[in-house]
């Protein structure tokens, strides 16, 4: 032991190490994390719950498509919730780590990108793998059920981004765990209940005014709304749509109806994550 | 002031480094410089900035003014100079899905094939026999060694220790402060941040004792005995401690 420690190092030189090229971050810390991921219990929990619990209604309903419509409250309450409370959980719990890897020669962009895709990807896929498997596997359905497959994919996996992206933002803006879970828990509850009762008393208070148009503006306001929206389009099941997913179909029709909201749900992934990627480049650690 | 074994241009300069956190100053217009070849003890009471000295050297807090220079070249903006540099924090915690030879594998990932690694550590620790165990297996003082390890593995020129032996045990202790006293011995500056005065006296060349943001004392540790009077470390802090700082001249001030 004491030999290793009498080995002599080679002399300081002001020629060291510092030209190095920039490493590639977002690889690396992906390939490390997806290396990890059999450690992964909440990634693993999720995946394993999402499966079980499409497994199951697809017995009980016998048919993809009504499997499917179960599934949405699934993946509008349960899918933000997951994304949200891993997110913060595991922000702080990785806070010395993150730290770490700040004294390392990266940029703090880059990092942040690799923590962000590192937290959402494998629940994305552990989402999608937990949909696609048990529908594939009970015989490919129907092409006619495809549409609201891949919608409900579609939803699910752009709430994991919008929910983790959220999660990332309150981590790093709030330090105090307790505070940050609760901040991610009230967040969540108005994004997923709160909200559309909030739009109900604007709508029935000004009933006598034409609305449609606020309350378009509206529904932009939460991506909960926006991935239902998207996958009940799909289906025949329209009183299941939210009040103003209702007012787009009437508005818009359907298909611009769908576009409409997936561009809202693309804004609701790329602002929560601009916004906590800038905390993340100017907050002190 | 006596640098025993030093280049004459430092390594590190700090310049009028200020720091506010919530309103309250932690660091006000601090100068400071770190040669290579030297042991320097930052110490100082709970909320003296001795933490957020190595963190605004690391990057990790941005001054809000003041400038650090590392070899010569401003680091503001920069990350490059982060590859001469080795942090040991003072906790050592890890994704709970990563095992320790993931953490040293990402490290040497992110920082590239550099010329220099230092394994002699891994191997002084026995760091072998738990590296592949996850992160939620490993003890406090398994996960601190492969802090350690991790610090000196790309053979840094500045070595920055935050309460390095905190939580280690004495036959760890031991072979850490060796580790210390032979990458000093071979040119590279060192900088420890610890309440063990003991362990200080015996590894330090250099004492900077820092005082509400302010530095209180700054010389070698046999000066500072001397100014004291004091026959240990120990007794040499608490004097500063009560004081505040010492004149030029070695006489107590308030």
């Amino acid at each position: 032991m004491i030999a290793e420690l009498t080995m002599p190092l080679p002399a300081a030189s002001a020629e060291h190490s510092s030209a190095l090229p920039p490493a590639p971050v977002i690889r690396t810390v992906l390939a490390r994390e997806w290396r990890g991921l059999r450690h992964n219990r909440g990634v693993l929990l999720f995946t394993l719950g999402t499966l079980l619990c499409v497994e199951s209604i697809l017995r009980l309903t016998g048919s993809p498509e009504r499997a499917l419509v179960a599934m949405l409250n699934l993946v509008l309450l349960i899918v933000p919730l997951v994304s949200m409370m891993l997110g913060i959980i595991s922000w702080h719990g990785a806070r010395e780590f993150t730290e770490l890897l700040l004294t390392q020669p990266v940029r703090r962009s880059r990092l942040f990108l690799a923590l962000y895709f590192a937290q959402v990807l494998p629940l994305a896929g552990g989402f999608a793998v937990a949909l696609c498997a048990p529908l594939l596997w009970h015989g490919i359905p129907d092409p006619a059920v495809w549409p609201l497959a891949l919608s409900t994919i579609g939803g699910g996996v752009a709430l994991t981004f919008v929910f983790g992206g959220l999660a990332l933002l309150i981590g790093i803006r709030v330090d105090d765990r307790l505070r940050s879970v609760v901040i991610g828990l009230m967040t969540w509850l108005l994004l997923s209940v709160g909200y559309d009762a909030l739009v109900l008393i604007v709508s029935t208070t000004f009933a006598d005014y034409a609305l449609e148009r606020p309350m378009m503006a509206l529904m932009l306001g939460n991506p909960v709304d926006l991935a239902r929206t998207i996958i009940v389009m799909h289906s025949d099941t329209a009183a299941l749509m939210g009040y103003t997913g209702a007012v787009l179909r009437r508005f818009l029709g359907t298909t611009p109806g769908i576009a409409a909201a997936a561009a809202g749900l693309l804004l609701w992934i790329i602002v929560p994550a601009s916004l906590a990627r800038r905390a993340f480049e100017v907050r002190d650690f | 002031m006596n640098h025993p074994h030093t280049s004459p241009a430092p390594l590190v300069s700090v310049r009028g480094l200020s720091k506010r956190f919530a309103g309250r100053a932690v660091l006000s217009e601090l100068s400071l410089d770190l040669y290579r070849g030297a042991v320097t003890a930052v110490i100082g009471p709970n909320g003296a900035g001795k933490t957020t000295l190595n963190k605004a050297i690391l990057g990790l807090v941005r001054p809000d003014a003041g400038t650090i220079l590392f070899d010569g070249l401003d680091t503001a903006g920069r990350i490059d100079h982060r590859a001469s540099i080795g942090y040991m924090p003072q906790l050592a915690r890890y994704p709970e899905t990563f095992t320790g030879r993931d953490v040293l594998a990402l490290l040497s990932e992110l920082r590239g094939k550099g010329p220099g690694r230092d394994e002699s550590l891994i191997e002084a620790f026995e760091l072998e026999r738990f590296l592949d165990q996850p992160a939620r297996a490993l003890s406090g003082g398994q996960r601190q060694r492969i802090n350690a390890a991790a610090a000196f593995l790309f053979d840094p020129q500045l070595l920055l220790l935050d309460e390095p032996t905190a939580g280690l045990d004495p036959v760890a202790s031991g072979v850490l402060k060796r580790a210390i006293r032979r990458v000093r011995d071979a040119g590279r500056a060192v900088v420890i941040t610890s309440h063990i005065l003991s362990e200080l006296q015996e590894l330090a060349d250099t004492i900077v004792f820092l005082h509400e943001g302010r530095i209180g004392w700054h010389g070698t540790v046999a000066a500072l005995l001397n100014a004291t009077g004091a026959s240990t470390l120990e007794e040499a802090i608490a004097c500063l401690m009560q004081h505040g700082t010492l004149s030029a001249h070695g006489s107590v001030s308030a």
